[in-house]
């Protein structure tokens, strides 16, 4: 692995913020260099909500990803705004149960997947956003599992973690 | 419509009813801009007795900057700036602004209300249409706060807000007339 | 990387402030740097030192004249609408000679502008910005461990020739997390505060802190003593980052803060293409590096080109430190919008001609 850049999207709230954040933290217990950039400012409340998470055997250049390896949307404005933005051969997976579209794009791999479903089926609709991290995590290898549960451990909120577990653990079988 | 420096509506306004005398002219300010970075310019304004009119939105907090300390947050408030709810030992006590400017004999109309029910929204309406036509008549300076409330950065919904701000506010803030000069009424 | 923690830029920046001895921090809420006043709010206290949310921007940096005046490091922190508020103070500060940190982690203008990041508040850093003949040191960093780093040194040079030291950097800067160390500092020798204004202790006479002279004599005294430290400063304190530059090039890039890590990526794209570019990477914006250039001129086909997110502010210095001698270029983007590195490298292209 070089250089993964990733662009997470959705609405405030989904905790999109917080999933690039965990992968950063993995990354970081795999001495990558790494780089997490939120969208900010008053567009934040209530709107769309997207970061840039880069983690690279290299120096990080811009924090800010143009050109992503991988983009993981979790609504329709943000599948309209990133899919252009993966690059040829990259990886775009989609929370097919929050999304109404079909992507356009088909020199890509792209993975559909019911996140609100299956986090409800492992306790609740809010950690849909690690069942698709699972599943990022998974099909890029781009940390071992152990690095984010570990992150998760030490980063997230202790009475979520095994639930959080859970679904990072479902999104991963999907992918396989 | 004039998009102002933060804090300085007040002198903007100014500056526009003074080139244009019979134009109708009004500052919409938050607590944060009128209290804290505009106090000079409100007071002065009304010290002037500029014939404006100020509608003046007091929610506690900042709120486009996504929710610090303003002058008018609650003692022991919590905001970002005020982790540990607001000690008035060192960030001082909060501001009751049309107390103060009612002080102002430029001051001639100055009236708080509340947007929390319907009656109190009639109210707020009834007061802002007279501050106007306090304005009309050429008589000097009128304001009106409005206690409003911020779901997002108080982080409750908007029922607990609406409940925060009558148990909360209201009682630091209390409703009515502070001062009407076309009655002689100052309380 | 043990050790390492993962940090937002503009908690860094506090965490930083805190280790290097900031006393007291005033602030004003602004994006997209309010999460240094946040952090303050929650750490000064729990270490026993000074947080204080200012009623302005104007407000604050007077706290910090007052403060600074005392003898304490002192800092405070702003965005682009700020600073401008803020620049009378500093003027008074740098006449009266006394330290202090000032950050901006500038969004685009002019006016109220946009909140997203930019660089043109290069001028008003390195131009002056207050009124007199005065100089602000200025640190521009390029990822949040320099931040800390330089928020640390900030501190000393400002201490060292009580004069206001500011560290810029853009939104990207300030909001962006990275892995950031806070190592352990060999202690500078630094002068005595023998200046301060902290009581008699013990001295014949008051400490007095003033920039008024009213005598032209004794103004322009008071002046030619500044000046002289600003040549100290600028022998002593130019800091730069030269990046593969070592070989003939093609052509010298010229960029600071994140941009010139984009700038990077882009010299890496045009690498694969057989263009051979390198790049200055200014780290102190005033003193500006100019002996930089010198080291490269000899090396670069066709100049240098400016890559900025402003209108052609860094330029003016670019084209002072060339003084004609090469031809010097420009590229910038403005109002928050950021450049990618395929934009500059076909900039670039443009300018030496495509692939070799
Ligand atoms: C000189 C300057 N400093 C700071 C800011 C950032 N800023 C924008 S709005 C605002 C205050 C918001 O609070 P308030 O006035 O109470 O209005 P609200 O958003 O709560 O309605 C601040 C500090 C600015 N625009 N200009």
């Amino acid at each position: 692995m070089a250089n993964q850049e990733i662009i997470f999207a959705g609405f405030g709230g989904q905790g999109i913020l917080s999933m690039g954040k965990f992968l950063a933290y993995a990354g970081l217990e795999e001495n990558l260099n790494v780089s997490w950039f939120p969208s900010y400012g008053p567009e934040m409340r209530g709107g769309t909500s997207n970061c840039s998470v880069i983690l690279s055997d290299e120096p990080v250049g811009s924090p800010l990803v143009v050109d992503a390896t991988t983009v993981v949307v979790m609504n329709r404005p943000s599948l309209d705004k990133f899919e252009s933005h993966v690059v040829k051969g990259g990886l775009l997976i989609i929370d097919s149960d929050l999304v109404n579209r079909e992507p356009e794009r088909t020199d890509i791999e792209i993975i559909k997947i019911p996140a609100q479903k299956i986090a409800e089926e492992v306790g609740s609709k809010k950690i849909a956003n690690m069942v698709l991290l699972g599943a990022l995590v998974e099909k890029t290898k781009i940390v071992k599992m152990e690095s984010l549960l570990k992150a998760l451990k030490e980063h997230g909120k202790e009475q979520f973690y095994e639930l959080n577990k859970k679904a990072l653990e479902r999104g991963a079988e999907f992918a396989r | 419509m004039y998009e102002a420096a933060h804090g300085r509506a007040p002198a903007v306004a100014t500056g526009i009813k003074r080139a244009v005398p019979d134009s109708v002219v009004f500052t919409y300010q938050g607590d944060g801009d009128l209290a804290a970075i505009g106090t000079a310019e409100i007071v002065h304004a009304a010290a002037r007795g500029e014939r404006i009119t100020t509608i003046f939105v007091n929610n506690a907090i900042y709120g486009m900057t996504g929710g610090q300390m303003a002058p008018t947050t609650l003692p022991g408030q919590v905001t970002e700036t005020s982790p540990y709810g607001r000690d008035v030992k060192t960030a001082g006590y909060p501001i009751r602004v049309s107390e103060m400017i009612s002080t102002l004999d430029g001051a001639v109309y100055v009236e708080r209300v509340s947007v929390d029910s319907v009656p109190n929204i009639i109210k707020a309406k009834k007061a802002i249409k007279k501050a106007f036509e306090i304005q009309l008549q050429g008589l000097g300076f009128s304001l009106v706060e409005v206690l409003s409330i911020c779901p997002t950065n108080w982080g409750l919904s908007p029922n607990e807000s609406v409940k925060w701000l009558r148990d909360n506010m209201i009682p630091y803030y209390p409703l009515g007339v502070k001062k009407d000069a076309t009655t002689g009424e100052v309380k | 990387m043990a050790d390492k923690v993962l940090m937002k830029g503009n908690e860094a920046i506090g965490e930083a402030a805190i280790h290097a001895g900031c006393q007291c921090f005033f602030g004003y809420p602004i994006t997209p740097q309010t999460e240094v006043a946040a952090y303050m709010s929650r750490r000064m206290p729990k270490v026993g030192r000074v947080f204080l949310q200012a009623e302005s921007e104007v407000a604050a940096i007077n706290m910090v004249y007052g403060a600074a005046g005392a003898g304490v490091r002192v800092m405070t922190s702003s965005s682009s609408p700020g600073i401008s508020l803020k620049a009378e103070g500093i003027s008074y500060i740098a006449g009266a000679e006394l330290p202090c940190v000032i950050i901006n982690i500038v969004r685009g203008g002019p006016g109220l502008g946009g909140i997203q990041p930019a660089q043109s508040d290069y001028f008003q850093a390195t131009k002056g910005g207050g009124h007199g003949d005065y100089r602000l040191v200025v640190f521009a960093p390029a990822s949040v461990q320099e931040m800390v780093d330089l928020v640390q040194d900030a501190f000393d040079v400002a201490d060292k020739y009580r004069n206001p030291v500011m560290v810029m950097g853009d939104g990207m800067l300030g909001q962006m997390m990275e892995p950031v160390e806070f190592k352990e500092r060999p202690k500078k020798e630094l002068p005595e505060k023998t200046w301060a204004a902290n009581g008699l202790k013990g001295r014949e006479k008051h400490n007095v802190i003033n920039s008024l002279f009213l005598k032209p004599e004794e103004l322009e005294a008071h002046n030619n003593k500044l000046q002289e430290k600003y040549r100290e400063i600028e022998k002593n304190e130019v800091r730069y980052e030269l990046y593969n530059c070592d070989e003939e090039m093609d052509l010298v890039i010229v960029s600071y803060g994140t941009l010139s890590r984009i700038c990077k990526n882009a010299i890496k794209m045009l690498k694969k293409e057989g263009i051979n570019v390198g790049l200055i990477r200014p780290i102190t914006l005033w003193p500006y590096p100019v002996e930089a250039f010198d080291k490269v001129i000899d090396k670069t086909k066709n100049g240098f080109i400016s890559v900025e997110m402003s209108c052609g502010q860094m330029l003016e210095d670019v084209q002072l430190a060339v003084n004609g001698r090469k031809p010097v270029h420009f590229y910038g983007r403005s109002g928050g919008m950021v450049p990618t590195p395929a934009e500059i490298a076909n900039k670039i292209k443009g300018i030496v001609g495509g692939a070799k």
